[in-house]
């Protein structure tokens, strides 16, 4: 029985070394897989989430600048004429995601962000020009001037083209053409061009 | 189980009359250690996210009414793959004849070997003529890389098609190595016949 422990040990120790924890999702995505394999940026990007009933989420990710989520919501509240008192403000930084539109956001950046996971929010609206998320691009836009924003978006396998559509036509519209679709990772499938390239390389 | 040799097994002679002292077992239960050992790894391999998400990359044309701006496909060279509900692959080569005779259903399956066809056909066409040389300047001198200059693949997903499919479509394209493709909004031509096509 020695070895056959040492060998469980060996495993126990091996998962925990490799064990990267998931960061807490408020919202369930099981998004598609391609055979892609460029990493994901970690900061500097803004998060467009769409799940599986086509809602529409809005996250800004920048873990060294924390001015730029004030920037961001300082822009929109003028912009959008929302009157969000400087509590409501600063609460936004700690707040994930948004998935509200602009009459709503007073009320949610009005709750502690622990509140907010639990609230089911009604997706930010978006319609074949942009919609509300027009403006939070916008904002963000402006927030990370003078510096390489990324924009990722990542979708629900069975969310529906025309809502991808509606974000590509809001991104549109901030003059921004290049995205980053998050999926799962798969590889090349057999004798195939990719395949055999990627063979060759090796 | 493992245990510990406890001392030399009491061979070393002690004189008469003196007692040997009596020994307890050095040997320890591990069983509850194991058990707490698997439950360990139990959890890890649950809670273990072994591959991180990648990213796809997109790149959308700016939206131009100008005519002159537009890229041009040749006809001989393109291909149209529409995406319909429950996961239907409809397509069609150059243009789609008024009567929608070209029109084609596939499936996810053998689409690639449509597309991988075409290619093929596309790049036997091939004639070079003089805007070839640039493209192989740009590639470093690979006069290959100009065979499939006048492929197209145009991806039209409709209302019904998942954000899954589209995906699948674009990770296609790069699977393929089609260099050229777009994402394109459907015709209401092109509609009427998945919409008929789908009645069936």
């Amino acid at each position: 029985m020695t070895p056959f422990v040492d060998v469980a040990f060996l495993i126990l120790t091996f998962f925990i070394m490799a064990t990267k924890f998931k960061p807490p999702e408020p919202v369930e995505v099981t998004t598609p897989k391609s055979v892609s394999t460029q990493e994901l940026p970690e900061s500097n990007a803004t998060l467009i989430t769409i799940d599986k009933e086509g809602k529409v989420y809005f996250t800004v990710l920048s873990q060294k600048d924390q001015g730029v989520y004030t920037e961001v919501i300082n822009s929109i509240n003028s912009s959008r004429n929302l009157g969000l008192t400087d509590a409501e403000r600063a609460n936004y930084a700690k707040t994930y995601l948004v998935g509200v539109s602009f009459s709503q956001l007073k009320q949610l950046l009005a709750m502690p962000p622990d509140q907010q996971k639990n609230l089911k929010q009604p997706g930010i609206p978006v319609d074949t020009t942009g919609g509300d998320l027009t403006y939070w691009i916008q904002a963000a836009k402006s927030a990370f001037a003078g510096m390489r924003l990324q924009y990722m978006i990542k979708g629900d396998n069975n969310s529906k083209y025309p809502v991808f559509k509606n974000v590509i036509a809001a991104l549109k519209k901030n003059d921004v053409y290049k995205y980053n679709l998050i999926t799962a990772p798969e590889d090349a499938p057999a004798g195939t061009d990719l395949y055999n390239e990627r063979l060759k390389r090796k | 189980m493992a245990q510990i040799e406890g001392g030399d097994g009491g061979s070393h002679k002690k004189g008469p009359g003196v007692k040997k002292a009596k020994r307890l077992s050095t040997r320890v239960d591990m069983t509850p250690m194991v058990d707490l050992g698997f439950l360990l790894i139990t959890f890890f391999i649950f809670t273990t996210t072994m591959s991180s998400p990648k990213a796809l990359n997109l790149n959308m044309p700016k939206d131009t009414k100008n005519e002159e701006e537009l890229n041009k496909a040749k006809e001989s060279g393109a291909l149209t793959i529409m995406l319909g509900k429950n996961n239907g692959v409809y397509y069609y080569e150059g243009q789609l004849l008024p009567d929608g005779s070209n029109f084609k259903t596939a499936t996810f399956a053998s689409i690639r070997e449509e597309i991988i066809n075409k290619k093929k056909d596309v790049i036997k066409n091939h004639v070079h003529d003089d805007k070839c040389p640039k493209i192989w300047a740009e590639n470093k001198g690979d006069k290959n890389s100009c065979l499939d200059r006048d492929f197209v693949v145009v991806i039209k997903p409709d209302e019904d098609a998942t954000y899954r499919n589209t995906v699948d479509m674009l990770d296609e394209m790069t699977i393929n190595g089609v260099k050229r493709y777009a994402m394109v909004d459907i015709t209401p031509q092109e509609l009427e016949v998945i919409k008929a096509t789908e009645g069936k």
